[in-house]
């Protein structure tokens, strides 16, 4: 058997399409029998949000997710992997973050992109600040505690 | 030593200053010494950092804990726990 593929993993501005990432990881091939698509994106929290702005840390945002992308290709025996995060003004509506998991068998593609889903709202370095439609500039959203305990579920112990 | 300090999100708007370079006092060894030091440099330095278990720093692009050596760091990153995702 080979090792873990290596992830493909893209920080951008630009939106990205969906349909299109997941289907690269099954075209051609024979072996995928799941594939696992995850799109997080802007709410308008009841109508409250003009746009989210994420600031982030460029650099360390691509090391950061491709360890934790590399550390989910050696836990999963996955076939192909997929994450784009984007930064900059997002409106209500739009695409924030992709994770597409492709695997023989459904465990292995679920629980991949759960377990990258965790680690990207603990330790990806992104900031998101709202932008409010009544008056001007919003406030930082808040880290929850809920996302903190998440992750530590794939912690043993 | 030199290093240079970026600042991230609310972290930043409070300090006022995205990236720095910065000569640290001699006896700086660990995470916690830094932020110790800056906390007391100003009053915007006191209000980003007046509570410290918020403040999360990485050492040349990776995370560390307040109680690390700096060692032979040279980016130090200083911002508030991470909402992405």
């Amino acid at each position: 058997m080979s090792g873990p593929i290596t992830p493909k993993v893209l920080i951008q501005a630009e939106d990205f399409d969906a349909a299109a990432e997941a289907g690269a990881l099954s075209a051609g091939r024979k072996d995928v029998g799941a594939l696992v698509t995850f799109t997080g994106l802007c709410r308008d929290e009841d109508g409250r949000l003009s746009a989210l702005e994420l600031e982030h840390y460029p650099g360390m945002a691509e090391a950061e997710i491709t360890r934790i992308a590399k550390e989910a290709c050696s836990r999963w025996p996955l076939t192909g992997l997929t994450v784009i995060h984007r930064f900059g003004k997002i409106a209500p509506g739009g695409n924030i973050v992709l994770v597409a998991a492709a695997s023989s068998h459904r465990r292995a593609a679920f629980e991949a992109a759960d377990y990258l889903m965790d680690f990207l709202k603990t330790r990806a370095p992104f900031w998101k600040k709202e932008h409010l439609k009544e008056g001007s500039e919003g406030s930082w959203v808040e880290a929850k505690t809920i996302d903190d305990d998440a992750a530590k579920r794939w912690t043993p112990g | 030593m030199t290093v240079e300090i970026r600042y991230f999100a609310w972290v930043r708007e409070r300090v006022g200053t995205e990236a720095e370079t910065l000569d640290l006092p001699e006896g700086t060894q660990t995470v916690s010494d830094l932020l110790s030091w800056l906390k007391n440099r100003d009053e915007r330095f006191a209000h980003a950092f007046e509570d410290m278990d918020t403040i999360r720093v990485a050492l040349d692009q990776e995370h560390s804990e307040h109680d690390q050596l700096i060692g032979n760091a040279r980016e130090i990153a200083i911002f508030p726990p991470m909402t992405g995702g």
